[in-house]
């Protein structure tokens, strides 16, 4: 049950984990926080809504995701077993969507009739976009100019599905300042207005939400490996901006102590050269977007700009319960470089023809380095968060092609 | 009595609410906050609020939002804030000064920091946008302990209950936010923002000040009809942007906003 303490938080105070999370917005948002929090606990404890949101995660996204056994890369690396969880081959390409369908039916259930959303990558504007369609609401999308540039293949998408993309020019353009300009137009808007948060960051009680709903592929990965193993995985690997797909993937084996847990940030182009976005290597506790956690900011508590070759883990944050998982340290976490995720992604893409998206290829080049230190009969369950066709042209460009 | 209810009371007394502008500190820079702040008590201020910038404003409208980025461009930090304002104590013992804005840059180095500099430098209140009563345990405390009061933000979706734990919590006054929206937002509506504090009356003993979409004097006159305190932000900031760096009539300009707003306040009496 969602609520249940986990082993690792004695004392949890709800919608906290730990010293981190909690709700730190604007007045007017917090009966509409209130409203989604009851309405997430009538209707995820009701039966027929969690079968109706099995039968469109069966039917609609595609679940369950593959689990694979990436033989090819494995022996290249010569040492543990790699695993993919396909999250990848998920309608929309990738597991923003595990996330939309939730809330989407949730938005459906309480009667509001337009959804907003932020997006980095667009990965999570494409899945809220989609559903949006599928379900006849309205759809605005906040993104930050620089990522519109350099996701051009997503915002096309967003267009084609009926949403309104709004192009945010304040700040860093970036994620962040998606996310501040989806906050004001809801505390705008709260009436009619449901806010799909893509990620486990922002005020309670949407970290915790997103992570129940993002669980099913921790839940999955956790049959899949015992069934094809006979045994649970010795490490788990996934990337880290606001860490939505990890927390999905490593909170069904929070009590498996035995299972390594391990998330990797964007290390840009280095962490010590400061162009990065390693909130938890990096960065201090602090508060922004509603909750409590690790930041990247200055000296004066202002955020700082971040910088990844992947604009979905371009973000001054992380969700608090990773935050949590750090310090009580059941969880690692590590930053690969642009160029380390590059390596990873052609690596991947030669060895066993899948083209994974630039967030994922930090998971990527992190798991390939770990596997090289584990013996043959151990195993690393890497989940393939994305697919990589929304990168094409950002990296032919990178790359110096033309397309 | 702190001097902020002092002076609530003091306005109490002549039958008006208080006037209360905003500007964010250090914009356009550092240097001009104190005889910006000057000017609005030669207009009529009663009460000052203060922005402290952030690079994240998330429930402040596009003017406010580039006041944060003028006056981070111009370098201003924290200490410049709490600098601005026991500059203007060197000519202002008796106007309150609140600081308003948003929790990380308040507690960076810890919240017992920030209010010990910021009670040293004169400051009277602290308004944290993103503190709510459920996480007022993040200032709250180290507020009290250095005499400052602790203003809540009341909105129109806030609950009896919530009203009433805020007035419990906080000191000095509650600041009503008068419409959902953001910070500058043009869609005031004095009548419903008179029935709310009636009925927010009922459960508070705080004073009630009003702000968001108070653009001008006719504004601050319906509002003061009802309210405690009337606010006004984004119309002054407009002014400073409008002015820029290095501009020496401003002083006079938000002076002379401040008296209009002044008479729209004083207007006011004949219906309270």
């Amino acid at each position: 049950m969602s609520d249940a303490p986990s082993a690792t938080d004695p004392a949890p105070r709800p919608g906290h984990f730990g010293p981190y999370g909690g709700s730190f917005v604007a007045e007017t948002l917090i009966g509409p926080l209130q409203e989604l929090e009851q309405a997430w606990r009538e209707l995820w404890g009701d039966a027929k809504f969690r079968s109706e949101l099995d039968a469109d995660l069966a039917h609609y996204v595609g679940r369950p995701s593959p689990l694979y056994h990436a033989e090819r890369l494995s022996r290249e690396c010569g040492g543990a077993q790699i695993y993919l969880k396909r999250e990848d081959l998920n309608h929309t390409g990738a597991h923003k969507i595990n996330n939309t369908v939730g809330q989407a039916l949730l938005a459906q259930h309480m009667g509001k009739t337009r959804i907003i959303a932020e997006t980095g990558a667009g990965q999570h504007g494409v899945a809220s976009a989609t559903v949006a369609a599928r379900l006849g609401l309205k759809c605005v999308v906040y993104m930050g100019e620089t990522d519109i540039a350099r996701q051009q293949p997503n915002v096309y998408r967003m267009r084609l599905l009926g949403a309104e993309v709004v192009a945010v020019k304040s700040g860093t353009r970036t994620l962040k300042d998606a996310m501040n300009e989806a906050l004001r137009d809801w505390v705008t808007n709260v009436d009619d207005t449901f806010y799909i948060i893509g990620t486990c960051a922002g005020p309670a009680p949407y970290p915790e939400m997103v992570r129940e709903l993002q669980s099913v592929i921790g839940r999955e990965t956790r049959e899949q490996s015992l069934e094809m193993m006979g045994r649970l995985p010795d490490a788990l690997v996934a990337c880290v901006g606001g860490g939505s797909n990890a927390i999905g993937m490593f909170h069904p084996f929070i009590d498996d102590r035995e299972v390594r847990l391990i998330g990797v940030e964007a290390g840009g182009d280095g962490v010590e050269t400061g162009r990065h976005a390693a909130s938890l290597v990096a960065g201090r506790p602090g508060i922004l977007h509603g909750n409590r956690t690790y930041l990247l900011q200055d000296d004066y508590g202002q955020i700082q700009g971040t910088h990844s070759v992947s604009a979905g883990l371009d973000y001054p944050g992380v969700g608090p319960e990773h935050a949590w998982l750090k310090d009580c340290g059941r969880a690692e976490y590590v930053a690969v470089t642009d160029a380390e995720a590059m390596e990873g992604f052609h690596a991947l893409t030669r060895s066993e023809g899948i083209l994974c998206a630039l967030e994922t290829a930090h998971a990527v080049a992190h798991a390939m380095k770990l596997a090289q230190t584990m013996r043959p009969e151990q195993s690393v369950v890497l989940n393939l968060s994305g697919r990589g066709d929304k990168d094409l042209y950002s990296i032919a460009e990178r790359e110096g092609w033309s397309l | 009595m702190s001097r902020l209810q002092q002076r609530l009371e003091h306005c109490a007394a002549e039958g008006r609410a208080a006037l209360i502008p905003y500007l964010t500190g250090g914009d356009p820079e550092p240097a001009a906050t104190p005889a910006l702040m000057h000017a609005l008590v030669e207009g009529g201020a009663d009460i000052l609020e203060l922005g402290v910038p952030f690079t994240d404003p998330m429930a402040d409208g596009p003017t406010i939002q580039l006041a944060c980025e003028r006056a981070l461009a111009a370098g201003t930090t924290v200490t410049h804030v709490l600098d601005a304002v026991r500059a203007f104590r060197e000519r202002d013992a008796d106007t309150p000064v609140v600081l308003m804005g948003y929790l990380n840059p308040m507690i960076r180095s810890s919240a017992e920091r920030f209010c010990a500099d910021a009670a040293d430098a004169g400051v009277d209140g602290v308004l944290a946008v993103d503190l709510t009563v459920e996480e007022a345990d993040t200032l709250q405390p180290a507020l009290q302990a250095q005499g400052l009061d602790c203003i809540f933000l009341l909105a129109p979706t806030t609950s009896p209950e919530r009203a009433r734990r805020m007035s419990e919590t906080g000191s000095g006054y509650l600041y009503y936010v008068s419409l959902k929206g953001v910070t500058g937002s043009a869609a005031l509506d004095a009548q419903a923002v008179a029935d709310k504090l009636a009925s927010l009356r009922e459960v508070v003993t705080l004073p009630l000040a009003v702000g968001f979409g108070i653009r001008d004097a006719a504004d601050a006159e319906k509002v003061a009809a009802s309210a405690d305190g009337v606010v006004v932000g984004s119309a002054l900031v407009e002014l400073i942007a409008k002015a820029g760096r290095g501009d020496d009539t401003l002083p006079a300009t938000l002076r002379d906003a401040a008296a209009k707003l002044r008479q729209g306040v004083e207007a006011a009496r004949a219906r309270r």
